[in-house]
């Protein structure tokens, strides 16, 4: 009895110890410079609580445990390898497995105590199987279609929005049920059905642009899922990490709908693509003008400041080592380039940031929205590549715009505007960009990569 | 029970609180390691699967458990490494090249 109440002890000093690492890993991610020790404080706060667990006095048998830490550190190490492009369908996927885990345990705490379970209990149970079950689809669907093996278009229908609130309330129901009756076993796979289903209907009308904000409420679900699991095992560490997780989930999520001019309820509801692709068919035939590489080399040589712009074409032409040659062919020559980065480039928070840092460019170089706009008129050159709504003053401008109000980088007020892209197709949203047909305006028509391949060439620093 | 849940929601509470001050001052550039490091940080969940596998007290948990385990731990594992992998890429301008 003495030694195992010791043990008891030795835990929760342990959990409190992870519960104090965990908290200062994520305050050293407040800048690259100590990043790197939050990710040490994890590790060793992670062990110290996994270590801690293994002396619960609880458990009798531990070949399953080792079998299954093994099985999943095998799986983890390919997870932890993918190339930096695919970081947004592999986040997606680690969410799912998250949710996985915390909706597995849900359901075998729930038939393990049924029917003796309190109502508190039986309420944030309901909770932790909802949230995890329908984080667990959504995230497959997230990450499905951020590896394009399932189709990137909305789909959208009538009463979608209605469909889905009907079903979570039919879940809500049963839960309150459940919570008087927890004897009733039956309905039980109701609300995990019903949630796994949830999931899978939220995602579907979502595309590509609003994955960013996606990504993080799902990221802020799963946390809040296993803070749930934490409240039912009566885990004061498992709460905290699940707290701080959800706070993570919902501060991005915040940041990317006002990124996108768009409410916080509108996202917390799921009415996510919504604008309307109809837009862009009225003018086709307007001139623009357009460059060879040749011509941009010039412009660019002679420029004192050039800012980059990068958008999410850049990562699908995987043309951010070239974009560094680039980088490092101007500097050489004494320009000042600097890259613009949207906080919704991309798909998800970060991307842009990740993938120049992946080709080597140095981090002070790469500036925030806020940080660049006031610069542009100063700046010689703008260059975009692989970016278009991020850049369209329409937004600032015309009032019956579908992305009026939503913040951009002031790419217009610069000098001379160039944009690589393949042809005059109009972006994501659907909406024709009115940058594309000014005075000052080159339009470099190619595939990304190519092209600034091409434009380091001229320069004279290719390979 | 009643204590509990009311120390519980304090500490939720808190920790949420805690949270959002800590993350709202991680810079936009850090915003997809942060997401992949507090993922790992979430997969904590493992140690209630641990547990529920441990007990062994039916067939069914320790299956749904070990199933647990495994996610969770790919989470930690894969999780941690590629947040060092894109923290290490991150470099400062350099002196001026030759």
């Amino acid at each position: 009895m003495t030694e195992f109440a010791g043990n008891q002890h030795i835990i929760e000093v342990l959990y409190l110890i992870a519960s104090i690492l965990f908290i200062l890993s994520l305050k050293w991610m407040s800048s690259p410079g100590t990043a790197r020790h939050g990710v040490w404080a994890g590790e060793v706060g992670m062990v110290l609580a996994i270590v801690g667990t293994l002396l619960h006095r609880g458990i009798v048998d531990y070949t399953w445990i080792a079998i299954a830490l093994v099985i999943g550190s095998i799986i983890g190490v390919p997870l932890g390898l993918v190339q930096m492009t695919a970081v947004p369908q592999r986040t997606a996927l680690s969410h799912a497995f998250g949710a996985f885990c915390v909706t597995l345990v849900g359901t075998a705490e729930f038939y393990l105590r049924s029917p003796n379970v309190p109502r508190f209990m039986m309420a944030v149970l309901s909770i932790e199987v909802i949230l995890g079950s329908l984080t667990f689809t959504g995230s497959l669907m997230a990450a499905g279609k951020l590896q394009e093996v399932l189709p990137q278009r909305p789909i959208t229908y009538r009463g979608q929005n209605v469909v889905n609130l009907t079903l979570l309330a039919i879940a809500v129901v049963l839960a309150i049920y459940l919570v008087l009756h927890p004897g009733d076993r039956q309905f039980f796979p109701f609300i995990l059905g019903i949630g796994l289903a949830a999931g899978v209907l939220m995602i579907i009308p979502i595309g590509g642009a609003d994955m960013p904000t996606v990504i993080s409420l799902l990221n802020s679900y799963a946390g809040l899922s296993a803070a749930a699991m934490g409240f039912v095992l009566d885990s004061k560490l498992l709460i905290i990490a699940g707290a701080l997780d959800g706070s993570s989930g919902f501060i991005l999520s915040v940041i990317m709908s006002k990124a996108m001019n768009r409410s916080f309820t509108n996202v917390v509801f799921g009415a996510f693509g919504q604008v309307q692709a109809s837009a862009g068919a009225a003018q086709e035939a307007r001139p623009v003008r357009s460059a060879t590489a040749e011509e941009a080399a010039a412009i660019l040589s002679a420029a004192n400041k050039v800012v980059v712009v990068p958008g999410y074409g850049m990562a699908v032409a995987q043309a951010q080592h070239k974009v560094r040659e680039l980088f490092d062919a101007l500097s050489k020559r004494g320009v000042d380039v600097r890259f613009a980065i949207h906080p919704v480039a991309g798909r998800m928070p970060g991307h842009m940031n990740v993938l120049l840092a992946e080709a080597d460019i140095p981090y002070d170089r790469l500036m925030e929205m806020d940080e660049i706009n006031g610069d542009f008129p100063q700046t010689d050159v703008a260059l975009v590549i692989g970016a278009n709504d991020v850049t369209n003053p329409a937004a600032r401008t015309d009032a019956s715009s579908p992305i009026y109000g939503m913040p951009i980088l002031d790419i217009d007020k610069a000098r001379t505007v160039m944009v690589i892209k393949r042809g005059m197709s109009p972006g994501f949203a659907g909406i024709d960009n009115p940058l594309y047909y000014m005075d000052k305006t080159l339009m470099l028509f190619g595939d990304a990569k190519g092209f600034v391949g091409n434009i380091v060439r001229e320069l004279g620093g290719g390979h | 029970m009643g204590s509990n849940l009311i120390n519980a929601l304090y500490i939720f509470v808190l920790a949420g609180f805690i949270g959002f001050e800590v993350i709202r001052r991680v810079s936009p550039l850090l915003h997809t390691p942060l997401m992949s490091l507090t993922n790992a940080l979430d997969a904590i969940a493992v140690v209630g699967a641990i547990v529920l596998v441990g007990e062994h007290k039916s067939t069914f948990s320790t299956v749904l458990g070990t199933l647990a385990v495994i996610a969770a731990t790919s989470n930690v594992v894969g999780g941690f490494l590629i947040t060092d992998r894109m923290l290490k890429m991150f470099k400062t301008s350099r002196p001026t090249k030759p």
